[in-house]
């Protein structure tokens, strides 16, 4: 048995193509509520609404300081009980978009706080609603300096998505590891899961990295 | 009789923490009347501007403006501290240019001057551009109207500013040391437009600054604050000439010396 089979892992790479497409919409959907969740957060703590605030602020805190793997079977096997039950996809979705938000939220609340108090004082000045001075002066200023640390997220959030296998999501990994155990031959569908994952996170970080430089100049 | 005053400080005190930057502070100031704060920093003229701005709230005494309760508002037949929903009502009749201009970014010279007049004041797109471009023209900035803030100098970014707070089209103009963050070379076309609105409208104008020579020519009446408190209420030719106040005395010498 050679240590690399060209012919098999031809064979392997379309299921595993498959299984990325999983991979991607349970990032694209977790980004989605990672980065709309993690701005509602900051702007919430932005007005400091007493009680409201503190609660926000242990929520990011215990969710931060808590392991996403135990958030995920927490959702997927807990809360069943409490007769609540998802999908293994909407816990994936959720899991890893509430996880990620908390660190956004903390992003989103940096790129807010670079923005000139004189910025706010000249919305009240000219008497600016305060949902238009957050929509139309602060978050345009805010979120583009704070894109790349996004980006990074989503980068991040889309290499931990194999850890939904623990509750059995079918993603690029756990179909490696469901091949490999059929046919007892790891190697090629490890490797193409890796490669993938590669191929694509490379680019991307390029991509942020690149928008990083460009806020710079 | 007098008309009632456009704006009523009536025994005002402000407070940050243990430091009283107002004390019972009792000033009037009439429709159309040009006034200017002069003092020492620190003595609180640029706290009467945040608090007539709605950006600082009063701890003790109430501020009316055009007959209207600023500071206070009726509730239940009582009156009790404003709320947000009060400010924004009163507010709309001061404007305000800043120091540091506070320009929006993020939008054109054109974005910055239709912003409030379409979503505050509810005029339509053409409107608030037909009265941006003539503001812009009376500023001398017409060329400029497509420019992003960041492409202007100081002085044309403040020019920008006036006019942006102009198109609201407030009662009472407040200027905090609208010239301090320019290039000397700059300040006397700001200077000179100020001069230029003053003579042509009916707003009244409430400045902080340290131009004598601008407060001397513009102002109807200088007040002299020292610790939070108006030590000299008089016009300019006799404030400037032969002031009562050692205190005032001592700061003009101070700052003509300077300059």
């Amino acid at each position: 048995m050679p240590l690399w089979d060209w012919g098999y892992a031809f064979e392997v790479l379309p299921q595993l193509l498959k299984a990325l497409l999983v991979t991607l919409e349970i990032t694209l959907l977790g980004s989605v509520v990672a980065l709309l969740l993690g701005l509602l957060i900051a702007v919430l703590r932005q007005a400091r609404i007493p009680v409201l605030d503190q609660l926000l602020w242990a929520f990011v805190e215990f969710v931060r300081s808590t392991p996403l793997l135990v958030q995920v079977f927490f959702l997927y096997f807990a809360l069943p009980r409490f007769g609540i039950t998802l999908s293994a996809l909407t816990v994936g979705v959720i899991g890893l978009g509430v996880h990620y938000a908390t660190y956004t939220s903390e992003v989103y609340r940096a790129g807010i706080e670079a923005v000139p108090r004189g910025q706010w004082e000249a919305a009240v000045a000219l008497s600016l609603s305060r949902s238009r001075t957050w929509t139309g002066v602060i978050l345009p200023q805010a979120i583009p300096r704070v894109l790349p640390a996004l980006g990074n997220y989503v980068i991040s959030m889309f290499k931990e998505v194999p850890l939904l296998l623990a509750i059995s999501v079918v993603e690029v990994v756990s179909k490696a590891q469901e091949i490999g155990s059929q046919t007892f031959r790891f190697t090629e569908p490890f490797t193409i899961a890796g490669l993938l994952f590669l191929v694509l996170s490379y680019p991307a970080s390029m991509l942020v990295r690149r928008l990083e430089r460009r806020r710079v100049a | 009789m007098s008309p009632e005053p456009m704006i009523v400080f009536d025994g005002v005190e402000k407070r940050f923490g243990d430091h009283v930057v107002l004390r019972d502070l009792d000033f009037t100031v009439a429709p159309g009347e040009h006034v200017c704060l002069i003092g020492p920093s620190g003595s609180g003229k640029t706290t009467i501007l945040r608090l007539l701005m709605t950006l600082e709230r009063v701890d003790a005494g109430s501020i009316r403006v055009g007959g209207q309760c600023l500071s206070h508002m009726e509730r239940k037949g009582a009156m009790v501290p404003a709320d947000e929903k009060h400010f924004r009502e009163v507010r709309k009749r001061i404007g305000m240019v800043f120091q540091q201009f506070n320009l929006f970014p993020n939008m054109t010279v054109r974005g910055n001057l239709i912003e409030a007049p379409t979503r505050v004041l509810g005029l339509s797109a053409d409107e608030a551009n037909a009265r941006a471009v003539e503001l812009l023209e009376l500023v001398g900035l017409a060329e400029k109207i497509d420019a992003h803030p960041t492409q202007l100098s100081g002085g044309q970014q403040q020019r920008v500013a006036i006019a942006r707070a102009l198109a609201m089209r407030p009662d009472v103009l407040l200027l905090d040391e609208v010239t301090s963050a320019l290039d000397p070379e700059l300040v006397a076309g700001v200077l000179n437009l100020l001069r230029d609105l003053g003579s042509s409208t009916d707003i009244t104008f409430l400045c902080v600054t340290h131009e004598m020579g601008f407060a001397r020519d513009f102002s109807d009446r200088v007040l002299m604050f020292d610790a939070g408190q108006v030590i000299e209420d008089a016009p300019p030719s006799k404030l400037f000439s032969d002031p009562d106040h050692q205190r005032t005395k001592d700061f003009l010498h101070a700052v003509i010396d300077r300059t």
